[in-house]
């Protein structure tokens, strides 16, 4: 097992590397760059002189290759240099918002995956009784609403009845968790019922597969108590495609929640990509597509090594 | 109070009625009332600024930011615009031939680490507007390259000596871009107002948190009396205006200053009732219908008078701003402002006539002759549902109607202005964004390429280029508008840009707000000085 972990992790770099690269000349191949948005984008009348002098300042006059190689050089040694716009280091950038969007992604895991078992459990168990068509009416609107427009009903919902909304600015967990708590149940809400309709529907189809499977009927020919059966023997074999969906789901909650961010007014990953890619800000667009696609690796590792947890037959190092 | 259809109605109307009216009665309500003294205004702010340094900026967002923090040579009196008044300075004279521009600054200004204001600071500061060092960007250097010296005689007299009559010198002075800085911390660092401020401002900085929110606390030692009315402000960033409207109806922002939208508008109208106040005023944008004379069939002024004349602006102005913000027809000065062409004399230049059946066959004759009976193009227009997106497709059914096919094409801010700016777009919706009327600035973009590269028409024209220099060294006013005039008829002749339409600011505030003044421009009025709570 950990002779894989560590091929696992080895293999990490290569896939990043092939990752910057791309981001890194795709990014140069659309036109424009981020002096003439900062300079000219509101109609300013500045001279071409002053745009040349600018891109010179920011190193956007040097070849290509030259600009790559530094980025590398800077990637190794965790410097991912200076965002174009703010002229701060990307790191900072990242970090700043990096704090909220983990805990809104999750609060959301665990809000979608508290009630996701019971729900998708309650589904195959009792299928094509009231209770399996409750949870498919709810599941299906769970997939069927944008997470963003039931973003929007919550505030105004809000809004109308209690004429009150959630806090604007983000205040840290640890100042004042009131406030913290206050301001992201409701985006989490949003999004995590989504989140919790996709996990349901697939623990559901998936204990319902399981239930008919040889090993569950020998166990229940064994004698062995039905709760038994379901929890050590059904659901722990179910779990494992939903594992997958909810490591998937958490990583796209990092950065994908552009527009509930924006409904909720959140200074989250999801509003800084769209930020930097409206900008042409090229050094933060790098940094942060070089963050999500590190967390994709890293949770289909974990998501990997979670499945030698729950199915004792996968054994890696053999 | 119940908010029915009738009520949300006769408050809409109301808007309207006010926004008519131009600067409306709350303002005469606000001088009678005394000004309440503490509280911290919450507002929004639609975008967020890259830096701090107005001097390189050319965005409001750094204005909505950083104008509480700091004091301008002279500023806009915003209740007599476009009048100036003192800012830091207490009074100032102009020479007869005005090339001797003397300012007496007010006594004892301190910065906000303690430090006192001289004739030193003024002078570094307009040293860096008009020759930046190395690493500092001034947006403005062009504006201030007819001054020849600039001398302190005493620590309270600055003296500009200019090498070229500039009518537009006192107006420039009063830019709230110009805000001045600590010759100290120049000297020390010359790009560090990018990341530091120590201004002289109303309010002291206190924090920025990216993404978030800005906020700035009172500052005891501001050198006009008995302000600022404030205890401090907090400006949030506000990127979608969803969150910003639920927000204001909530109370938790009290006001957006830089303009919302109709349909914004009348949500907050139907939604609070007598709580809003809404204001509203013609505006210093305008969007630009751009031909590229560098490619055909274009370089023909017959087929771009035409697709000119065939725009119905009169009519397009009535659709368009009940869905967009834009209203206003005009040319190339805001209308309503001094020096604007009235509207008879207007509709006799090409694309403003009003009788537009009559305008279209002419149109129709042109294109004919010019041998494209059936024009097709591509119209590249900015990403930006407001007001590009209603103005494109506008155009586009404008166009049609004289049998011409357009494709209309949209892109994020940065490929929109590098495809035109690379010469490669036909027919572009452009954009000015002014602070003030004046044509020294407004007219700049439509001079020579070679003179001008926000000239997105690429044209070269010495008729117009010398009617600009003309203007800009008059010094009779008449003369001066005589000038515009000639410019004007010259570049909508020619048809190389031409104003679609002018856009209409709309502002909300609580009715707690007081003291704010309302302009055309939304990069005016930002220092918060004289506002105060009514709560």
């Amino acid at each position: 097992m950990l002779r894989y972990t560590l091929n696992r992790i080895l293999l990490m770099i290569p896939t990043l590397l092939g990752v910057a690269v791309l981001v890194f000349f795709m990014l140069r191949v659309v036109p424009g760059d981020v002096v003439e948005i900062k300079l000219r984008g509101d109609g300013g009348n500045v001279s071409q002189e002053t745009i040349e002098l600018e891109r010179k300042r920011m190193g956007l006059d040097k070849p290509l290759l030259v600009q790559f190689g530094e980025w590398m050089v800077g990637m190794a040694t965790l410097d991912f240099g200076k965002s174009m716009w703010t002229e701060r280091p990307v790191i900072e950038e990242i970090a700043l918002r990096l704090e909220l969007s983990l805990q809104v992604a999750l609060m959301a895991t665990f809000f979608a995956v508290l009630l996701a078992v019971p729900m998708g459990t309650l589904a195959a168990l009792f299928r094509d009784t009231w209770i399996d068509y409750l949870v498919r009416i709810l599941t299906i609107g769970g997939l069927s609403i944008p997470s963003f427009w039931f973003g929007m009903l919550i505030m105004l919902s809000l809004l109308a009845l209690f004429n009150w909304l959630p806090p604007i600015t983000f205040t840290p967990l640890y100042v004042d968790p009131f406030a913290n708590l206050t301001q992201l149940i409701w985006p989490a809400m949003a999004v995590g019922y989504r989140y919790c309709a996709v996990v349901a529907r697939m623990i559901r189809s998936s204990l319902l597969e399981v239930l008919n499977e040889d090993y569950i009927r020998t166990a229940r020919a064994k004698g062995v108590f039905e709760k038994l059966v379901i929890s050590r023997h059904a659901l722990r074999n179910a779990l494992l495609p939903a594992i997958t969906v909810i490591g998937l789901e958490f990583t796209f909650l990092i950065g994908g929640l552009v527009v509930t961010e924006q409904v909720f007014n959140l200074n989250g990953i999801g509003q800084l990509f769209v930020q930097s890619v409206s900008r042409n800000d090229f050094t933060l667009i790098q940094g942060l597509v070089m963050l999500i696609a590190a967390f994709y690796v890293f949770v289909n590792l974990m998501i990997d090594l979670l499945y030698a947890v729950f199915d004792p037959r996968i054994r890696y190092d053999t | 109070m119940k908010t029915t259809r009738r009520t949300t109605l006769k408050g809409i109307a109301g808007a309207f009625a006010l926004g008519a009216g131009g600067l409306h009665w709350d303002v005469a309500k606000v001088k009678a009332q005394t000004p309440k003294r503490g509280g911290t205004l919450n507002f929004a702010i639609s975008a967020e600024t890259p830096h701090y340094d107005p001097h390189g900026s050319d965005t409001y967002a750094t204005l909505h930011f950083a104008a509480p923090f700091y004091s301008t040579l002279l500023r806009f009196n915003l209740s007599k615009f476009p009048e100036v008044e003192g800012d830091l300075a207490q009074s100032w004279a102009v020479a007869p031939d005005l090339m001797t521009y003397t300012f007496k600054l007010n006594p004892d200004v301190k910065f906000h680490d303690g430090s006192t204001l001289t004739a030193e600071d003024v002078k570094a500061t307009y040293e860096r507007l008009r020759n930046p060092p190395q690493g500092v960007v001034s947006t403005r250097r062009a504006t201030f390259a007819d001054i020849a010296t600039i001398e302190t005689p005493d620590p309270a007299t600055v003296v500009f000596k200019m090498k070229a009559i500039n009518a537009s010198m006192l107006e420039h002075f009063a830019s709230p871009w110009n805000v001045v800085y600590a010759a100290k911390d120049l000297a020390a660092d010359p790009a560090s107002p990018r990341t530091k401020i120590n201004g002289t401002g109303p309010f002291t900085f206190v924090e920025h948190v990216k993404g978030s929110h800005v906020s700035g606390k009172k500052n005891d030692s501001y050198f006009k009396k008995d302000l600022p009315y404030l205890d401090g402000w907090k400006g949030v960033f506000t990127l979608q205006a969803a969150a910003m409207l639920n927000a204001v109806q909530g109370g938790q922002l009290l006001a957006e200053f830089r303009g919302i939208s109709p349909a914004e508008r009348d949500r907050l109208v139907q939604t609070m009732g007598d709580k809003i106040r809404i204001e509203e005023s013609s505006w210093t944008l305008a969007l630009l219908i751009c031909f590229n004379v560098e490619k055909k069939p274009f370089d023909d002024v017959r087929v771009r008078r035409a697709l000119l004349m065939a725009v119905d602006r009169w009519g397009g102005s009535q659709g368009l701003a009940r869905i967009s913000t834009l209203r206003s027809v005009g040319g190339v000065v805001r209308p309503g402002s001094p020096f604007a062409t009235p509207e008879a004399e207007l509709v006799k230049l090409p694309g403003f006539s009003k009788d537009i059946r009559a305008s279209r066959v002419e149109a129709r004759k042109l294109l004919d002759e010019a041998g494209v009976p059936d024009l097709k193009f591509t119209l590249w227009n900015r990403n930006l549902a407001m007001p590009y997106t209603p103005a494109g497709i506008f155009l586009v059914d404008q166009w049609r109607q004289i049998g011409v096919e357009v494709e209309h094409k949209q892109s994020d801010t940065g490929p929109y202005l590098a495809h035109m700016n690379a010469g490669n777009h036909d027919v572009a919706v452009d954009f000015t964004n002014l602070f003030m009327d004046d044509t020294s600035l407004g007219l700049a973009k439509f001079l020579s390429i070679t003179r001008a590269p926000e000239n997105r028409s690429r044209s070269n024209d010495e008729v117009l280029d010398k009617l600009y220099d003309d203007h800009l060294r008059e010094r009779d006013p008449e003369k001066r508008k005589a000038l515009i005039r000639a410019f004007e008829k010259r570049l909508f002749e020619q048809a190389y840009q031409q104003q679609l339409l002018w856009w209409h600011r709309i502002v909300p505030t609580h009715k707690v707000v007081m003291g704010w003044k309302m302009s055309p421009s939304h990069n005016l009025g930002a220092d918060l000085a004289e506002v105060w709570l009514n709560a």
